[in-house]
Formats: C-alpha cells, structure tokens, sequence
C-alpha cells in the first residue's frame, strides 16, 4: 500500500469512527469530539489530494473546513452548557421535547 | 365617470375600506361602525347605479376590465357584468349595509378586526361573481375562506372552533379537487390551442370528450354541490349559521351559498355541457332531495337558526332544480330564487340575531307569545316566514313558482316520450311547497303564538335602526314579488346563453 | 272610466288594509269604522257601475290589463281583470255581503282591543277575494287564492294568545296549501298544453273545434283538489270546523259567503274544460256529495252552536259541487248566491247569540231566547226556513234546481245521486231547525247570571241581520241560472223524466217539512227526548261527535310518520350517523394515521443521526446500482 492509499485509509477510519461514535454515544461532548473526528477525517482526505495537485484549492477548502470546524465548536459547546444547566446531565436522550 | 371604472371601485371599495380601518390608529368604536356603514352605503349606490345602467338586451359582457397579471401564465386580470352576476352584485351591495347595521349591536369586542373581516369578504365574494378568468375565478373563490374562517372563530358561539373548522376544511377539500381540474382543463386547452388561457370566453369554446368532461364536472361539482350545498354533502351548514354571529350568518346565507349556484350556472354546467346532460337526472333527484329533505328537517329542530338553516337547504334546492331543467322559465326562476332566498334567508338570520340580543337564547322553547311582547317585530317576522313559504306577491314566490312552471315545462314532454322521472321530481318538487309551509308556520306559532314567554324580560320593541334594515329587506322582497319583470328583462339574454350552451355539444367533430 | 274602475275595486280594500294597518291604532275606532266600511261599500257601488256598464254594453266582458308582471321568452304573464256576467254575480255578493259583515263587526268587535288590526285583516282579505274573482288568468287568481288564505290564517288565529286558535289557523293553512300543489300542477298543465293562462282562453280552446292535446280530466281533478282544500270538501275539509276560533264575522265572511266558495266559483268559472272532462265531473259530483251527505250527519249532533253552522256550510258546499258535477255550473253559482245571504244571515245570528249571553256557544246552555231577542230569532227563523228549503225563500229555488238536476241532467244525473241528494237536505231540514229550537224556542237552561245579562245586539248588527234576512227571503226571486246562461248554458236534461219535475219540487218540499218536523217533535221540550236517543244510539252519536275521526287519522298516518321519520330516519340516521358519522370517522382516520406515523419523531437524537446514515447509505447504494 502506498502512501496515498494509507492516508486515505487513515481518513476513512477516522471518519467511521467518529461516526460510530455520534451514533453510539450518548454524552454530549463525546459526540462533539465525534464530530470533530469526523471532520478531520475529511481534512486529511482533503489534504492527502491536495499534495498531490497543482492547485491550491484544496489547502483553501482545508483552511474554510477549519474555521468553520472552529466555529461550529465555538457555539455546540455553550449550546451544551446551557442545555446541562437544564437537565443537569449531558446525555442526549434526555432531551426528546420534540418527540412525536 | 366610465362605469368599467366604477366596476372596479365597486369591487375594491372594500379593500380600501378594510386597509383604511386596519391602519387606522386606535379609534373609538363608534367611528369605525360609522366608517364601515358609510363605505358600504357608497358601495351599495355604486352598485344600483351600475345596475341602472345595465342593459339587458346587449348580450356578452358589459362594464369590462381586462388586463394583463400573470403575463407568462395567460393570467388576465378580468372582471365585468352580465346577465348572469349582475343581480347578485347587486344583492351582495344591497346586503352590506344592512350586515353593517345589524351589527353594530351585536359586536362588542374588536370591532375593528370583525368589519375590516366583513370588508374582506364582500371583496372576495363580488370577486367571485365578476371574475371572468379562472385563475382569478379560483383565487377570490379560496380568499373568501378566511374572513369567513375568523368571523366564526372569533365572534361565534360556543362550538365555534369545531364549526369554523368543519366549513373551512370541508369546502378547502372541495376547491383542492376542484383546483386540479381548472389545472387539467387549462393545459388541455392549451394543447389544443397552443397558448395558455384562464378566459372563460376561451374555455368555453374548448371540446373535451364525453369522458373527460364527466370527472371535470365531478370535480367542480364537488366544490359547488358542498357550498349550495347539496344532500348529502350539507352538513356543515346547521353548525356553521348556529355558531356564526348574527352578521355571519347573513354573509352565509345571503351570499356565501350562491356563490355554489353560480358555480354551476357560470361554469360547471356550460363547461361541460355533454356530461351534465349525462348526469341531469341524478342532479334532478339531488335537487329534489334537498327540497324534501331540508324541510323534513327543518321540522323537527329546536334551535331557531338550525330551522332557518334547513330551510335555506330546501330552497336552494328549488335553484338547482331550475338550473338543470334546462327551460327558460326555470333557469330565471333559479336566478329569481338566488336572490329572493338572499334576502328572505338575510332578513330571516336579521331577525334571530334581534331577539337573540334581547334574550340570549336560540331555543324555540324559550320562546312563546312574542305577537304580544314585540308587536311590530311580529309583523316583520311574520312578512319574512311568508315570504319563505313563497306567498304571493312576495320574491319567494316568484322564484319557486318560475321553477316549478319551468320543470314542468321541461319533464311534461319527456314524461310523453317514456321517461318519468323529470315529471316524479317536478310532482315531489311541487310538494315540497306543503313542507315549506309547514316548519316556517310551525316556527312563527311557537315564536309568534301562544303563551306569553321570554328570558330577560322587559325589552324593547325594535329601535329605528333595527326597523329601518327590516323595511329594506321587505321592500326588496315585495319589489322583487310584484314587478320582476326589471330584473328578468336584465337576466334573459344571459340565461338564454346558459341555456344553449348546455343543450349544445362540445364534443370535438360533433355538431353543437 | 271602464280602463280603471276594476282596478279600482280590487285597490279599495287594499287601501283600507294599509291606512288601517299603519294608522289605524293611533287614530281610533272612528276611522278604522269608517274606513274599514267605507271603502268596501265605495267598492260595491263600483261594482254596480260595472254591472250597469256591462249590461248597457254589448261586450260580453269587460277587460282592464293592470300591468305585466314577467315575460319570459315568448309568455306574457299579465295582470289582468276581467268582468263578465259570472265575476258580476261573484262580485257583487262579495262586495255586497262583505260590507255588511264589516258594518255588523263594527258592533260586534266594539270592545276589542285590537279594533284596527282586525279591520285590517279584514280588508285585507276582502283585496285578495276580489282579486280572485276579477283575475283575468289563472295566476291572478291563484294570487288572490293563496292571499285569502293568508287572510284566513291571520284572523282565524286572531286572538293569538289561545295556542288553540293560533294552531286552528295553521291547520286552514295547510290544508288549503295540500290542495293548492294540486291547483298548482293543473295551472302548469294547462300552460304547457294550452299556452295562455286566461280563464277565457281556457274555456275557448276547450269548447273549439280541435281538442286540446291534454287530458281535461287530468287538468279537472287537478284543479278539483286545489278546489277541496279552499272549499272544504272531502278529504281536505277537516280545517273548516276548527276555523270557527275566529271571530264570529270572520265565520260569516270567510267560511260561509265568500272564501270557501271559490273552489265552486273555480270550477263554474272553467265550465268549458269541465264540459268535456266527464270523469273530472264524475269525480265532483260523486266528491260532493259524500262530503254533503257527511257533513250533515256530523251537524246533527254537533253542540257548539257555529260548530253546526260550520258542518251546514261544508255540507251545502257538497250541493254546490254536486250541481257542477252534472253541469248546471250557473245553478251552483246561483246555490252560492243565495247561500252567501241565508248563512251569513245565521252565522251573524250566532253572533249576535253569542253577543248575547256574554260569550256562550254551547246551545245545551241555551234556550227561550224567542221573546229575549226577538230581531235575533226572527232573521235567524227566516234564514233556517230559508236553508231547509222552504217556499217561497231564496233556498228553496236554488236547492231544488240542485236537487233536479242531479236526478235529471244528461251530463251524469241519476236517481241515486238525487236520493242521496234529497235524503241529505232532511237532515239539512232537521239539524237547522233543530238548531233553531234548542237556541231560541225551548225553555231556558242558560245559567243565572247569563241569563240576567241578555239583551238584543246594537242596532249595527240587528240591522245587517234583517237586510241579509229579507234578502234570503226574496233573494230567490232573481233568476241566477238565467242570467248566467250565455256563459253557462244549463245542461240538457232526459226528456223522458221531464214530467216528474213538478212532483219531484213538491217532495223537496216536503222533505224540508219533514225536517222541521222531525226536530219539532224530537227537541220540542228540551234535550230530554234527545238524551234518551243519544243513549240508544250510543255507538253511533260517539261516530258522529267524533267527526268520523278523521282528524285522528291524518295525524296517525301522515303526521306522527312525517316528524318520525324526519326525526328518526333524516336527522338521527341519515344526517348524525351517516354524514357526519362519516365525516368524523375520517377525521378520525387522518388523527390517527397521523399519530401512528408521528411516533417515528422519537426525540432521540441518535436515532436521527442512525435513520440519516441509513438513508445515505441507501441511496449510495441506490444510486450504485443504477448509475
């Protein structure tokens, strides 16, 4: 296996594992961490192509799925915060409000 | 002033009134009651002068508007009289003042809100009547469903939410059936003629097999039959007239139910011409069924409205029957009878509302002796029950008394060639007037008659206002019973049309 | 003068009706008297006008056109007057008669409180007669025969606060309304065949040379049901007994003189259909016989005094149908002539009766009122001789040309009919006079205090009851038949049985003497004789006084189906269960679809993320598949 390909399996892992884990589990910042996994199994991707492009449009998407990563994370966890400070407990199946 | 304009302002006025009154900052109560009645009686003599002025021997339409509005779509925006809507513009005018008026007593919280509804809604309904594009056809036809849906919601009685609701999605199931045919029969009639066009002059020039025509018609015969309405889809009209305020319910019965008769006389039936003649004898017998089976009921009710309700079934039974005679008498007698039923239906509902406001009570039983309490509400009353069992020199008899000639006239001859089932419906038709008299007499014994009963006693006989809407209605009723012959030489030429255009064929490669 | 002077007339009391109706409250019972009589009377004087134009003239009729009410396609229908001989008779007796009985109310309802509201129904209805008899078309007239049907309701009801007078008045209206639909359906059928709606035409086109292409005994009986319900006649008859809760002139008036005969004047003013419908005629003829031979029976035991009164008009209404039945159409007119003047005569008797004991009807309670009332019992006496048939007054005529006709007229006549016709006038002989004897010629059995208070009526009603008496008396004299023969030729009569006129005239004579007899003998001392009758004939007297229970029978088999089926079948089966049923249990359908389909909205949000890789996978997959 080349390098390439190794790297793209590195991503893929990476993603599937953070997309079991927003599926399994419960606590709330684990399944942001997930998340956060998962997106950067896709920048991996993203840069594994890159290097090996003439363009630079793949370090540009990189650096767009980063900030917006950033973000994201910026307001999921006050989100989370303020939710907790309801429930008093991170897990998500104890929010179902909109159930039915 | 050129009179398509004051067609225009006729049909806008309202708007403006509603804007004006929904912009206005908070007023007292009285102006905006004096806002309301000033713009209708404006209104209104727009209305009678347009009427003045039509002339009923120039066929087709007169006072035309039509302009362009969805260009891409052959969406005209076309408005404009004829024989066909001119009387019921003009009922409609004449009944806004006295809705207006009737009210004033009766409505006591959000006044505001309750005539920019009322405005709204005689927008949609004149809208209605003077459209002559389909997409503008369909769009006043759904507006009309919202006033309607808040003047019940909001200012009705206590089963309110279940009435308003019942009538709103009853009539909306209808109009959906009915939106997909206007859909179907426009692009037919784009196919054929390689442009797209709402005009009701185009549409009626269109050819449809026999086939095709019979689910179209189903489908906007659904959507009329339910606001005649017709047996059996009828229910919601006892809850909606129950639960409705008093102004409502002469919206309701003035006007709103014509508006499915007009259906049929305007488009349903001549549209589809070939398929109505296919279904002429069930729509006889539903006819008929309405007649017999609105009054059977309306005799063994307890609340005044759901009598007046039924009995306004009954009558509009006597329309349908008329409009598929196919006879000139009958289809003028069916025209007559929308307008009589208007305004005895009108004054009738007018007249609940009176002494519901006194005694907070609809029960017949609450009720007795009333010749004694309220002498001159009595003669009203009783000139209006006449007038709904068809006396005489009253409109009610002109109508029925036109319809019933005309299904004669048209079953006689076919009772000769073997088919007797026109002359079984005319002979249960013409029973049908026993019944009449029967509930309406019933109800003026019990209201009227008898031992001396009423909730909240003392009150006052009618004030001048209340007597001043009364005397409208009974002068147009006898106006209309006595020389009819105005109106009728108004209404010939477009029921003559009516009628050659449903005994024609528009069967492509068949003769017309 | 002739263009308005029968718009005229009709206008006169419609006038009156207006004037009093608005301004008669407030201006007091001076003017509604003078109003409400006066423009009747100004009505009969141009009715005379008319008459002396008619006959100066050598127009058979004269035709005023009011005004056109509707044209529709190539029909005119157009308000119309006409006035030949047969509207002048009519006419006249309307008027005439009319504006005495409003002459005598203005006595008799005196202490009313609702003095003008009466004179104002009053002439309301004397408008809708006189269109009746004047309209030149079939729709006028029906216009008039709906409206004194309002009339009748209205002052049938007229003391409204008694739920048994307010519903006596909705019975007469929807009986009469019955018989109307039929009125209404030989009405069409004579349009569609014939294409005019005028009397004249009708009767033209009939008696020309081509038969019209519709069945004139189909039209006949038609128009015979509209007939029986307005005149009372088997089986729409029940309404007339009941009616007598109005006012006493009301009686006189409406159900006596005028309103109840337009079923007759109907039918004599059609005599050229009738001509050539013998079946129709039949069907009269046989119609009004049973309903005078019923009627009759039904008086005989009757106690309530306008109760009888009531039963004689039904029952001489039958003679009047039975002369149509066999064509002596100008004989019936003649019957309703004089009939008009002896009944009114006793109805307004009754009332001046009833005016006199302070409101007793009952004749049991009656009694020796001979010498206590004199003018009362005299005009009473001359009218009872006068409907028992009694030589030389004016119902001995027109009986008896009844009476012959029906043995000898070729158009259906037989001695059966004349039987049943003669054995019907001795009981008509019997129960009036028995009537007589009970009020007025036995000893007292009035109570004490009643008896104190009798006094003979105000000189405004004994007057109008001795010119109605003096004309039963030699009404007679004037030879209706006759006059109306150019309109109305009497019919052809079995030459064979020709020579039994004379004895035939003098058996009715005595049949009528029989009658007085009869009740002579029986109530000559009082009720003694009839109680011990009464009790033999038990099972017979409960038939009678039950009036053959028809009243009974029409509420079991028409009106209790009628509101059970309209309750149990339309609204409980048909309008809850069904269609709303329906409606409900499709709302219920989408309520719980919905909530079955809603529970995939778990809330969790794992299970979203799961359902949401599922479907990516899925379409990944799909779209792998056929891509």
């Amino acid at each position: 296996m080349d390098r390439t390909q190794l790297l793209l399996t590195l991503s893929i892992a990476l993603f599937a594992i953070g997309l079991l884990g927003v599926m399994i589990r419960r606590n709330a910042l684990v399944m942001l961490m997930c998340m956060e996994l998962m997106l950067n199994g896709v920048i991996l991707s993203l840069v594994t192509f890159a290097s090996q492009s003439a363009t630079v449009s793949g370090a540009v998407l990189v650096f767009l799925v980063f900030v917006v990563a950033a973000a994201e994370i910026a307001i999921a966890i006050p989100i989370v915060l303020l939710l907790s400070r309801r429930r008093h407990t991170l897990d998500v199946s104890a929010y179902s409000e909109l159930k039915g | 002033m050129a009179e398509s304009t004051v067609l225009n302002l006729v049909l806008w006025l309202p708007v403006l009134g509603m804007v004006a009154l929904l912009l206005a900052p908070r007023g007292s109560d009285r102006a905006v009651r004096s806002l309301a009645l000033g713009v209708m009686l404006l209104q209104f003599v727009l209305a009678a002068w347009l009427y003045r002025r039509f002339d009923g021997s120039v066929a087709g339409l007169q006072f035309e508007t039509r302009v362009p509005w969805i260009g891409d779509w052959g969406v005209y925006y076309h408005i404009g009289l004829d024989g066909l809507n001119v009387l019921l513009v003009s009922l409609t005018a004449f009944l806004g003042p006295l809705v207006v008026a009737g009210a004033f007593s009766a409505v006591q919280k959000s006044v505001k809100l309750f005539y920019a509804m009322v405005f709204f809604i005689q927008f949609a309904m004149l809208g209605t009547f003077l459209a002559q594009d389909l997409f503008l056809f369909y769009v006043f036809w759904e507006a009309m469903l919202i006033p309607m849906f808040l003047i019940i919601g909001i200012w009705g009685g206590e089963r309110r939410i279940y009435a308003t609701l019942k009538f709103v999605l009853y009539t909306a199931f209808g109009s959906i059936l009915m939106l997909a045919a206007v859909i179907y029969l426009v692009y037919s009639l784009s196919q054929a003629t390689g442009s797209l066009s709402f005009g009701f002059r185009d549409l009626y020039a269109h050819s449809l097999p026999v086939g095709v025509q019979t689910w179209l018609l189903a489908a906007f015969a659904l959507s009329f039959a339910i606001k005649v309405p017709m047996v059996p889809l009828h229910t919601w009209l006892p809850d909606a007239h129950v639960e409705a305020p008093t102004a409502g319910s002469v919206i309701l019965a003035g006007v709103l139910l014509k508006m499915g008769t007009y259906g049929f006389m305007k488009l349903g039936f001549p549209l589809f011409p070939d398929a109505t003649r296919v279904l002429t004898p069930a729509l006889m017998v539903l006819s008929v069924v309405s007649i017999i089976y609105g009054a059977c009921l309306a005799l063994v009710q307890t609340d005044i409205k759901k009598i007046i309700a039924y009995s306004s079934i009954s009558h509009l039974g006597y329309v349908m029957l008329g409009l598929v005679s196919l006879d000139l008498l009958g289809i003028q007698g069916a025209i007559i009878q929308m307008v009589s039923h208007g305004l005895v239906a009108g004054g009738l509902f007018t007249m609940v509302g009176m002494i519901y406001e006194r005694c907070h009570t609809r029960e017949l039983a609450d009720y007795g002796g009333l010749a004694r309490l309220l002498p001159v509400y009595s003669v009203f009353f009783m000139i209006l029950t006449l007038a709904s069992i068809g006396l005489p020199t009253t409109s009610g008899f002109t109508g029925e008394f036109m319809v019933l000639l005309g299904a004669f006239n048209a079953a006689w001859p076919e009772f000769q060639a073997g088919n007797a089932l026109p002359l079984t419906v005319a002979v249960s038709a013409v029973a049908g007037v026993v019944l009449g008299a029967l509930y309406m007499l019933w109800l003026a014994q019990r209201l009227l008659f008898g031992e001396v009963k009423a909730p909240h006693q003392p009150f006052t006989d009618l004030v001048a206002r209340e007597k001043a809407i009364l005397l409208a209605f009974v002068v147009a009723i006898f106006a209309l019973g006595l020389f009819p012959q105005g109106p009728l030489a108004k209404t010939e030429l477009a029921a003559r049309e009516y009628q050659d255009r449903v005994l024609g064929s528009r069967i492509e490669g068949v003769a017309p | 003068m002739t263009m308005n002077l029968l718009t005229l007339i009709v206008l006169l009391p419609l006038a009156g009706f207006v004037l009093n109706g608005l301004l008669g409250p407030r201006l007091g019972k001076g003017f509604v008297s003078v109003v409400g009589c006066g423009l009747p009377v100004l009505a009969f004087l141009a009715t005379v006008r008319g008459f002396m134009q008619l006959n100066g003239g050598d127009a058979s009729a004269l035709v005023e056109t009011a005004y056109t009410w509707a044209v529709v396609g190539d029909f005119s229908f157009d308000i119309e007057f006409y006035f030949d001989r047969l509207s002048a008779v009519m006419t006249l007796i309307v008027t005439g008669v009319g504006s005495l009985i409003h002459v005598y109310s203005t006595g008799y309802m005196k202490d009313d409180a609702s003095y003008a509201r009466y004179f104002a129904y009053l002439n309301l209805f004397l408008f809708f007669m006189l269109l009746l008899v004047l309209g030149r078309s079939l729709l006028v007239c029906f216009v008039g025969w709906e409206g004194v049907g309002l009339a009748s309701y209205l002052l049938i009801g007229f003391w409204f606060e008694d739920p048994a007078k307010a519903a006596a008045g909705k019975k007469a209206f929807i009986t009469n309304r019955v018989g109307d639909a039929g009125f209404l359906l030989g009405m069409f059928l004579i349009y569609h065949a014939l294409g005019t709606l005028d009397f004249d035409g009708v009767n033209a086109a009939f008696l020309g040379p081509v038969a019209p292409a519709v069945s004139a005994s189909l039209v006949g009986i038609l128009l015979f049901i509209g007939a029986t319900g307005k005149s009372a006649q088997i089986p729409l008859h029940v309404w007339l007994p009941d009616a007598m809760a109005g006012p006493t002139p009301v009686s006189a008036l409406i159900h006596a003189a005028t309103m109840v005969t337009a079923g007759v004047y109907l039918v004599a003013r059609l005599n050229g259909l009738y001509q050539h419908a013998p079946e129709a005629s039949e069907v009269i003829a046989v119609i009004g016989l049973l309903t005078a031979f019923f009627a009759a029976t039904i008086a005989v035991v009757q106690t309530d005094i306008k109760k009888v009164l009531a039963y004689s008009t039904i029952s001489q209404l039958g003679f009047m149908f039975l002369a149509l039945g066999v064509g002596a159409y100008g004989v019936a007119v003649f019957h309703v002539y004089t009939h008009a003047f002896f009944k009114a005569c006793l109805f307004l008797g009754a009332g001046s009766v009833i005016h006199a004991l302070s409101g007793e009807q009952d004749i049991r309670r009656m009694g020796g009122l001979a010498r206590r009332i004199p003018v009362t019992f005299v005009t009473f006496a001359i009218a009872t001789a006068a409907i028992a048939g009694l030589p030389p007054l004016a119902g001995f005529f027109s009986k008896d040309e009844i009476l012959w006709f029906a043995f000898a007229s070729e158009h259906g006549g037989s001695p059966l009919l004349w039987a049943v016709a003669s054995f019907t006038a001795l009981l008509t002989a019997f129960y009036m006079f028995r009537l007589l004897w009970l009020t007025f010629l036995t000893p007292s059995r009035m109570d004490e205090k009643t008896e104190h208070h009798v006094h003979e009526s105000p000189w405004s009603m004994t007057s109008v009851l001795v010119v109605l008496a003096v004309l039963s008396a030699v009404g007679g004299f004037v030879h209706v038949p006759h006059f109306l023969e150019p309109l109305m030729p009497l019919p052809a009569t079995d030459h064979a049985l020709e020579h039994l006129e004379k004895p035939l005239i003098v058996f009715a004579v005595v049949t009528g003497l029989l009658g007085l007899a009869g009740a002579a003998f029986v109530y000559r001392g009082g009720l003694a004789r009839a109680e011990r009758l009464q009790r033999r004939f038990a099972g017979a007297h409960r038939l009678l006084s039950g009036k053959y229970y028809v009243d009974e029978l029409y509420e079991a088999v028409l009106g209790r189906p009628l509101r059970w089926i309209s309750e149990r079948v339309f609204l409980n089966l048909g309008d809850r269960f069904m269609i709303d049923g329906s409606l409900h249990g499709l709302v219920g359908l989408a309520q719980r679809t919905a909530g079955r389909l809603s529970r995939v909205e778990t809330g969790n949000l794992q299970f979203y993320v799961l359902l949401a890789v599922v479907g990516v996978i899925g379409s990944l997959a799909w779209m792998w598949r056929h891509g």
